[in-house]
């Protein structure tokens, strides 16, 4: 999905928790997330931290949307 | 002589239980376990499963390197003439388990491998140059079929005999090219499948070409306060009730649901329609799966210029590539016509 997206000009940023698996399907820009259920959260936080741990994630994501790459690229 | 296996498989073919269990821990047990007994009994007295070792998919795949090193040590202690991983048919995370236990008992105890898949697992473009990997039907219908080749090779292996083409033994290609003699030379061979070729008439390559599937990134967002970003997502998140009836695995079609009056996901107002993983986290609060309040903030603020009013979702879960590429194409047709910057894509 995110090749075929990316394809038609627009860039996509792939938020997952199996890296090597993005890698392998062909996601240029990859942020890792917390947990294959959960991906961006997690319910062992308070709702306040959770929601804090998100939008770290959000924002690293529209960081890397912003950064231009020439090459598939893990934003860790 | 019996030769000494050592089998691994998941939380569920083991019994423990579905995806409320995926965070088991590596375990190993005496002798055979589920699909074990179906080996067993095509190794007849030739082999016997010594030990079987049982992880969870999503403890695996959450901690791969950690799993593999601690799935290595159990298998290691049973010294095996040959491992067999699976089969993992089309189930994703059990795949690159298989793969990379497959990998790793190759490379680090060099001994040989056998596990089952079906072609568009990940585990297969993963690890197939690592492993002989049966080609599989995608569900455990399949279980029979695909003992058989497995069970056989694993014995031809622990024998020690030469191993045949993909075609002849039913593994997937590992890209691997080999040296052989043949009574015409390349020149009579060539034009012979050019001949054919010219006739419309079947013929084989000797080299297939690879296909580079991969597409160039595309250009950065310049001012991110001026971008309209898109959420799509193969996590299944959806509107409470599944108004489209997603199906909660090879889905047959995406939905886009309206972000217009929602500000946060919570239980009221959504869940997912995923199978495959445990879906409580994401039904409790799909911001999980999909950040919604996040980015209304974000867009309140002017951090971003502005959330597309739609959210696109499928189940990624044993969903065919080509239907995954139908639905993206689609998707991708009506975030043009909204004029969208940039999409987030998240993946459960």
């Amino acid at each position: 999905m995110v090749k075929e997206i990316e394809k038609t000009g627009l860039p996509v940023v792939h938020m997952c928790t199996v890296v090597p698996i993005s890698l392998t399907v062909g996601a240029n820009r990859i942020v890792p997330t917390v947990a294959i259920p959960h991906p961006l959260g997690d319910p062992s936080l308070s709702e306040d931290e959770e929601k804090k741990l998100r939008r770290k994630l959000v924002e690293k994501a529209l960081q890397s949307l912003q950064t231009e790459i020439d090459a598939q690229t893990v934003f860790d | 002589m019996t030769f000494k296996v050592v089998h691994y498989i998941n939380q569920f073919y083991a019994g423990i239980g579905g995806e409320e269990k995926a965070d088991h821990r590596p375990e190993v047990r005496e002798g055979m376990v589920g699909p074990g007994m179906a080996f067993q009994r095509a190794f007849g007295k030739e082999a016997e499963i010594a030990s079987t070792v049982i992880c969870g998919d999503t403890y695996f795949n959450e901690n791969l390197a950690t799993a593999t090193s601690e799935i290595i040590a159990m298998i290691e202690k049973y010294s095996p003439d040959v491992v067999i991983c699976g089969p993992a048919f089309n189930a994703g995370r059990y795949g690159v388990a298989c793969g990379a236990v497959a990998e790793a008992v190759s490379d680090r105890l060099g001994v040989p491998v056998v596990s089952g898949m079906y072609p568009e697992n990940p585990g297969v473009d993963m690890y197939r140059k690592y492993a002989y990997i049966i080609e599989t039907a995608n569900s455990a219908v399949g279980m029979r079929k695909a003992v058989k080749p497995m069970a056989k090779l694993a014995l031809r292996l622990a024998r020690s005999e030469k191993i045949g083409s993909p075609k002849e033994e039913g593994y997937i290609p590992m890209g691997i090219r080999k040296n052989m003699f043949t009574d015409e030379r390349g020149s009579k061979r060539a034009v012979k499948m050019l001949v054919k070729k010219l006739k419309g008439e079947e013929y084989i390559t000797e080299y297939p070409m690879p296909v580079f599937d991969r597409v160039s990134p595309s250009a950065a967002i310049k001012d991110i306060t001026k971008a309209k970003i898109a959420i799509v997502s193969s996590g299944g998140p959806v509107p409470k009730g599944n108004p489209d009836h997603i199906e909660s695995s090879s889905a047959s079609k995406y939905g886009r649901y309206s972000l217009q009056d929602i500000d946060d996901l919570n239980s009221e107002n959504s869940e997912t329609a995923h199978g495959g993983y445990d879906p409580v986290y994401a039904n409790n609060d799909l911001d999980r799966v999909i950040p919604v309040d996040v980015l209304k903030e974000m867009e309140k603020a002017g951090d971003i210029g502005s959330l597309h009013e739609y959210w696109y979702s499928t189940v990624g879960n044993g969903t065919s590539v080509a239907n995954s590429k139908k639905y993206a194409a689609e998707i991708a047709e009506d975030l043009h016509a909204h004029g969208v910057n940039a999409v987030i894509l998240t993946s459960t």
